[in-house]
């Protein structure tokens, strides 16, 4: 009888629960996003490009999204996998969005991609692309507006092979996304890897690595230092002197992280498929606007999630603001129907972007910021590696 | 590995010993003499770090900045010591971790409020650009060397202080048997704000030092007061021969073994096996390295605390 007794109170409580939910359904022409950007800890400052740049995309677009009104609800992932687990399924039965876009880190995406997907959601990253999600286990309702990590890795091995550089020292930090970096570094470049030096992901004084690069007078070094280990390792390294040794990173030397390096950067490189200097109207107009709105420059998370609000502009257009066929919508979001501010635009098999890549290079602007400007461009309408192992459709 | 590599890696060693010591002789003392384990001393270093870096951009002089940064480190200190530790004394251990602890969360999103998330930058001073080349092609620059003096300099005023003034007497009097200096007729509450105080300016000064050379970013404290209390452990509580010593050993473990272990594991494992595990190994030795001493000397190599 209790047993009986207790169903009945929740089948009850269940129908209550869900009716305000019904009430409060979207009222026709309005689209719900879940942004999730880090909000929380040293790595906030990237997530606050991520959620401005979106928000500089819909501030463009006068607060619409192909003619529907667009409301935001924002998502601190806390940089903590269960955290943001529980928050995006919050807004997803909750708050009932339509789209969830964001994410800076791949171990947030990872925990979160099957939450979203499985509720016929689509989950749009604007700046985490790892392999995992490239290959077999690409998803029909998950696209990316970055890149795969892999391909920003090996733009520095091709950039080495092309400069000619031979003996090249490589530093990461010693976790995962680390040795990966150092297999898509390898998966280009074809010369001698004169030593590998794995530090911990807390290093605070590179002295001894320094002292190690010096003793082995590479042709250049490649590294891999994200936030404040790269701000640590850019000044350290200009302040040893090893300067006229060149300096090749990836999530190293970006907007994000030049306030910090300012001067001891300059002239040192990076790789992505964007910078703030390209020369194509729409960029201009972005880079403009956006300095203006938040008083600094942005950096390729800004610009990869100011992309996914005119890709989602795009689509909600062309399925006429129908937004439960998904099929359709499916089809429109992959058509990325619209004008990126790196120019050349297209979504790969897996939904994964094909696009060029580019070797950047520090420079100071006429009004004293720092910035990655274009130097040369490495690869062209680039597939990532593990598109072939994807069996959508 | 050449034995010109040896002798700047041990340089190294000595300079990251050195900054550690200033952060742990503060906690040292603050653990010795009032038995009080205060985790919040890393975003006191954090904090001297962001007064610094801010009062040398809004004077436009480092130096400036610098005896700015120190009493108003000093005060925070204060501060902190009147509205939330001063209640914590008589509690347990437990109360106060958690209390400390509460502090680091609150502090760290609060520079976070007031300077933003990303890394603040902090120029060298004009006076000590530039470097010396000690081998071929690496430059130690100047800064550096000016951080290595004023580090042991730190430490020979503080030595004087705990060894030749009445202060000093009753700190240390303090950290042996309080109860004992408090039936003595000292106020031994006004020591405490004092010691506290004074913990709380060198961890700020540490953090001033640091501004230049590390990146000045939220957080940054944590990582400096794990090495500290490494330190203290292994020095002995409330000792600030101890730390030195200590800082020193550790800043030396810390650096050779980095530059020695994987080379070391190569003679037997193949290179990349020996590049990570050695990776691994060198981030660990610090604390094997305590183990070992803690087995043979539970209270460290100088211990204070008399029975």
């Amino acid at each position: 009888m209790i047993g009986f007794g207790r169903r009945g109170l929740l089948a009850g409580s269940t129908a209550l629960l869900a009716a305000p939910a019904l009430l409060h359904a979207q009222p026709a022409g309005g689209v719900k996003i879940g942004l999730v950007a880090v909000q929380t800890g040293p790595q906030a400052a990237l997530g606050t490009q991520l959620r401005d740049g979106f928000l500089q995309g819909l501030r463009h677009l006068d607060g619409k999204l192909g003619g529907l009104t667009a409301e935001v609800v924002h998502i601190d992932d806390e940089l903590r996998p269960e955290v943001a687990v529980t928050k995006v399924r919050a807004a997803l039965e909750r708050d009932r969005v339509d789209f969830v876009v964001g994410v800076v880190f791949s171990n947030i995406l990872a925990a979160i991609l099957r939450p979203v997907t499985e509720a016929n959601t689509f989950l749009i990253s604007t700046n985490a692309g790892p392999s995992t999600f490239a290959g077999r286990g690409c998803n029909p309702f998950f696209f990316t507006t970055s890149y795969n990590n892999d391909q920003v890795h090996s733009v520095i091995g091709q950039a080495c092979e092309d400069r000619g550089y031979r003996r090249v020292f490589v530093m990461v930090p010693n976790y995962q996304a680390g040795r990966d970096a150092v297999a898509g570094f390898k998966s280009r470049f074809k010369g001698t890897v004169v030593d590998e030096v794995y530090v911990p992901l807390t290093q605070l004084d590179f002295s001894a690595e320094l002292a190690k690069i010096a003793a082995a007078r590479p042709d250049a070094i490649f590294t891999f230092m994200p936030g404040g280990l790269g701000v640590n390792l850019v000044r350290q390294y200009r302040q040893a002197g090893l300067a006229n040794i060149p300096f090749l990173s990836t999530f190293t030397v970006d907007e994000a992280t030049l306030p910090a390096q300012g001067e001891a950067a300059l002239g040192f490189f990076s790789a992505a498929s964007w910078a703030p200097n390209m020369d194509n109207p729409q960029n201009q107009r972005f880079v403009r606007d956006f300095e203006a709105q938040f008083n600094y420059v942005p950096a390729t998370y800004a610009a990869q999630s100011y992309d996914s609000a005119m890709l989602l502009d795009s689509a909600i257009r062309k399925v006429g603001g129908n937004l439960q066929g998904k099929d359709a919508l499916r089809e429109a979001i992959r058509a990325a129907d619209f004008r990126s501010v790196r120019g050349p635009f297209k979504f790969g098999v897996n939904h994964y972007p094909v696009q060029d890549f580019w070797l950047l290079k520090v420079a100071r602007r006429p009004d004293g910021k720092f910035q990655t400007e274009t130097d040369r461009k490495v690869l062209e309408a680039n597939v990532d590696p593990w598109a072939a192992e994807c069996r959508m459709r | 590995m050449t034995t010109q590599l040896l002798l700047v890696q041990a340089l190294n060693g000595l300079q990251l010993g050195i900054l550690l010591f200033l952060v742990a002789a503060g906690l040292t003392l603050v653990f010795g003499v009032m038995d009080f384990i205060n985790l919040a001393h890393g975003v006191q270093y954090m904090l001297g770090a962001y007064l610094g870096a801010a009062l040398a951009a809004a004077t436009g002089s480092f130096w400036l900045g610098l005896v700015l940064a120190l009493p108003a480190a000093l005060a925070a200190g204060l501060l902190l010591e009147v509205l939330v530790f001063r209640h914590l004394y008589a509690r347990d251990h437990l109360a106060q971790v958690l209390a400390t602890f509460g502090v680091i969360l609150f502090l760290n999103e609060g520079v976070k409020v007031v300077w933003g998330a990303a890394p603040l930058q902090v120029a060298i001073p004009s006076l000590l650009e530039g470097g010396i080349e000690i081998m071929p092609g690496l430059q130690y620059p100047v800064y550096r060397v000016a951080v290595l003096g004023a580090g042991l300099a730190t430490g020979a005023l503080l030595w004087w202080l705990v060894e030749r003034t009445k202060v000093g007497m009753l700190v240390r009097a303090g950290a042996s048997n309080a109860p004992m200096v408090s039936a003595l007729g000292v106020d031994i509450n006004r020591l405490f704000t004092l010691v506290f105080a004074f913990g709380a300016m060198l961890a700020g000064f540490a953090g001033v030092l640091a501004g230049p050379i590390f990146s000045v970013e939220p957080g940054m404290g944590d990582n400096v007061l794990i090495l500290a209390f490494v330190v203290i452990v292994i020095g002995g509580i409330g000792s600030i021969r101890g730390a030195f010593i200590a800082a020193l050993l550790v800043g030396l473990i810390d650096t050779l073994g980095k530059s020695v272990a994987p080379d070391l594991l190569r003679l037997v494992l193949d290179p990349s096996a020996a590049r990570q595990a050695g990776a691994a190994l060198a981030s660990m030795l610090v604390y094997v390295a305590m183990a070992a001493i803690l087995a043979f000397r539970p209270a460290g190599l100088f211990p204070v605390r008399g029975g």
